[in-house]
């Protein structure tokens, strides 16, 4: 009885600066953003990814990213401002408009220079700022990332660093990952990151691992080759990291497909 | 309704005009400042502010001379500067009333009858007027009387705001000079001769004897002294263009003074906009650079009749805009990324006026970027990944062309707010395999097995192809020098334990192969 109005009493005489400063603020589910993979919205927990996070998706070449990039971009521009943050610069925007994604809607940021150049390390900090042009792909993708979320109204940013390697992005300092928490929380903006390995550790709200499990070929190993057409490519897909408002569940590998376009049509 | 004319009149003009685009205008206004026209060496002095006047400083006096005088400042005549000069005190009358009468470069008289409903008592539209001015960098006397002659005189022979209230004219203009009414030299000399020194003094002369003596202009000249003349007012045309300029006289080298000019000037041509209730969706600089023959020009700077090169930028902006601070931001950006190849002797800001978009935001709507703000945050974005053509930030639009990857970069301008689609989900459409596209394509050697590949070496990998699809030739823009052929290949790779698929082609012309797509 004495604690409780020790703590409605201290709770009081702070109230002008830090409102409730003794009680635990409950965590609210976050609203989602469908990504139009069923499979995958049913393990986030919410039906998509979370609004005001950072969900990281992971895999290797062919293992489905862009697939659900493209599928998120999809669902995302017919509603509302999206922006690409292309590290790489491998968006393809035929395979998008096959996808569906509302080109008008999408602002695509195309980062320049080569993939295999270095992030600047903590010496190099220290040096005088190099000229913008001479900045990595990934300071640019960082820096475009900043820029976007300080700008606000994008429902989503996606940051395409599928191609750049592990080791590259490993030097990203944690920090440019607690900003972009820091910056993307509170808004209804969704932070997607692309990459081969995940590096944001406890900054992600959600890590989704894919690996390309398998193709399906329409004639396999006959000939003549030109028949032998590409039908799915089937993914498996495992959420190694769920901590979305009271949402802590890992929920169990499940596989889906991504079709070719032909057999779409 | 009674008539009630305001008269705005800028005193010591050419000077005001000269020192008003200038940075440092506050600290100007506290120096003897003296205007100069004609070409050196026979420069003199055409106009000065009354600082100038107490050091001595006379009109017609030698650059020389005047640059005996300490402390004094020297400015060069621009007939553009006080072109713009005026049409910024028209911009100010016509924010009150669109009959507005350019009498004179220093003067402007518009009529203000009626607009005490909307403004309040003469005084206060004085006042406001003033304020406007001064917005547009200008300190003007304003006054206010029943007739155009009477404010202007007014306006011309005291200092500040003036108002003067109906049938009180000639007392009020009394104890003005003679010379506020500009007569010609011959009337002054003989007006002076008969110990006529005011206005008072040649409003009390019998007209009849002033008629005899002097006809009718000093009849006239009379009328104007009692304040008693009436006459139409003549509304200057209509003319929306602005446009700001500053000549210097030292070169500038840097971005960083060039921006505090370009500040001003923003700042002017906003302070005008407003002034007529527009906005811009369209900003011209021209700079114009110093002509020397060493000096390496980049790509869009041109030379001119005259020898001396110009550095032209357009700024297009997707939505009507008046905030100087985003103007001043994305030309900085833009001048970071394109700067002038020579140092500046002449800033010019042109601005093309629309009316501002109003639309009131539905309630529902999807947010968006703030148009002014996403401009801004698209030109750091082009700074960033140093995009000066705009072919790298912006939104893809497809061609209608059978060449792989062919796209055009288009501006980035989302649907304004609340005429997107509506909050509905899209149709469910199956997962399509996406393709990653690598730009240049990577060169690749491939070795064939009774014509099907059978291993790819590519970024400086081997790797054994698992599966092979194809080939399939396109060809295309054959009538073209861009003309491409090419036969490609769907290819499962194994390379490291990792499997994955990419698309190869050869090129049918060079015989080259290169993996130009991976599917993810």
């Amino acid at each position: 009885m004495q604690s409780a109005l020790l703590r409605s009493q201290i709770e009081a005489a702070l109230s002008h600066r830090y409102p409730s400063a003794l009680t635990v603020r409950e965590r609210s589910t976050p609203e989602a953003l469908p990504t139009g993979v069923a499979v995958i919205d049913g393990m986030t927990g919410i039906g998509g990814l979370p609004r005001g996070a950072l969900t990281e998706i992971c895999g290797a070449a062919s293992s489905g990213r862009t697939s659900v990039l493209l599928s998120l971009l999809a669902k995302a521009t017919g509603r509302e401002v999206c922006a690409l943050v292309d590290a790489g610069d491998t968006f393809d925007p035929q395979s998008a408009a096959l996808a569906g994604v509302k080109m008008s809607c999408l602002l695509w940021v195309r980062c320049t220079g080569s993939p295999h150049s270095t992030v600047r390390s903590t010496q190099d900090r220290n040096q005088p700022r190099k000229k913008r042009a001479d900045l990595s792909i990934v300071e640019q993708a960082l820096n475009a990332t900043d820029l976007l979320l300080q700008s606000g109204g994008f429902g989503l940013i996606m940051v395409d660093m599928g191609d750049v390697s592990p080791q590259m992005a490993r030097r990203v300092p944690l920090t440019s990952w607690f900003r972009f928490r820091r910056a993307v929380e509170n808004t209804p903006t969704t932070l997607v990151i692309l990459e081969q390995e995940p590096f944001a550790n406890s900054c992600a709200s959600l890590v989704l691992r894919l690996e390309g499990i398998g193709t399906e070929w329409a004639r396999a190993n006959t000939a003549p080759a030109h028949t032998n057409l590409l039908r799915t490519l089937t993914v498996q897909a495992k959420a190694s990291r769920v901590q979305i408002g009271t949402v802590r569940k890992l929920a169990p590998a499940q596989t889906f497909s991504a079709h070719a376009s032909w057999v779409a049509d | 309704m009674t008539l009630l004319f305001a008269c705005i009149f800028v005193p010591d003009f050419s000077v005001e005009a000269a020192v008003r685009a200038e940075p440092e205008i506050r600290a100007l206004r506290q120096k003897p400042v003296a205007v100069l026209d004609g070409s050196p060496p026979l420069q003199t002095v055409m106009g000065l502010n009354d600082r100038a006047r107490a050091l001595g400083v006379e009109l017609g006096m030698t650059k020389l001379q005047a640059e005996v005088c300490p402390a004094m400042v020297l400015r060069k005549r621009s007939v553009a500067q006080e072109g713009a000069a005026h049409a910024a005190m028209l911009d100010c009358a016509n924010a009150f009333s669109p009959r507005a009468e350019s009498t004179a470069s220093d003067t402007v008289i518009v009529d203000v009858a009626g607009l005490e409903h909307l403004f309040g008592p003469a005084a206060k539209i004085a006042r406001e007027l003033a304020r406007h001015v001064a917005d547009v960098g200008m300190e003007a006397n304003v006054a206010i009387a029943s007739n155009p002659d009477c404010a202007m005189h007014a306006a011309r022979g005291f200092a500040g705001v003036t108002v003067i209230p109906p049938r009180k004219e000639a007392e009020r203009l009394g104890e003005l000079p003679v010379d506020v009414l500009r007569p010609p030299v011959h009337l002054l000399e003989t007006l002076d001769r008969w110990g006529v020194r005011n206005l008072r003094g040649l409003a009390a002369l019998p007209p009849l004897a002033v008629s005899e003596r002097l006809g009718q202009s000093g009849l006239r000249l009379q009328r104007l002294a009692r304040g008693e003349e009436q006459r139409t007012l003549v509304p200057a045309a209509e003319h929306f263009r602005f446009e700001e300029s500053i000549e210097l006289e030292d070169a500038v080298e840097l971005l960083e003074p060039l921006s505090f000019l370009l500040n001003r000037l923003i700042e002017q041509v906003c302070a005008r906009l407003n002034a007529r209730a527009l906005a811009t969706n369209e900003l011209r600089l021209t700079l114009e650079l110093e002509g020397h023959e060493d000096v390496q020009l980049h790509g869009s700077t041109k030379r001119i009749a005259n020898e001396r090169p110009l550095h032209e930028r357009v700024l297009k902006l997707p939505v009507p805009m008046q905030n100087a601070k985003t103007f001043l931001k994305l030309l900085q950006l833009d001048l970071q990324q394109v700067p002038p190849g020579a140092p500046v002797k002449r800033v010019t800001l042109a601005a093309e006026p629309v009316r501002p978009k109003v639309a009131q935001e539905g309630l529902f709507a999807v947010a968006s970027p703030e148009p002014e703000r996403l401009e801004l945050t698209l030109a750091r974005l082009r700074n960033v990944v140093g995009d000066a053509t705009g072919a790298r930030v912006g939104s893809p639009q497809l061609l209608d062309t059978h060449r792989p990857d062919a796209f055009r970069m288009v501006h980035f301008m989302p649907p304004p707010r609340g005429e997107g689609a509506p909050l509905m989900h899209c149709a469910a459409m199956p997962l399509l395999a996406a393709r990653r596209i690598f730009r240049p394509a990577i060169p690749a050697q491939v070795r064939l097995r009774e014509g099907i590949p059978s291993a790819v070496i590519f970024r400086e990998k081997n790797a054994q192809v698992v599966t092979a699809s194809g080939p399939w030739r396109t060809c295309g823009d054959w009538w073209r020098v861009e003309a491409w052929s090419r036969d490609e290949w769907e290819l499962t790779l194994e390379c490291d334990q990792q499997v994955a698929l990419y698309r190869v082609f050869r090129d049918v012309k060079t015989n080259h192969w290169f993996v130009d797509a991976s599917y993810d």
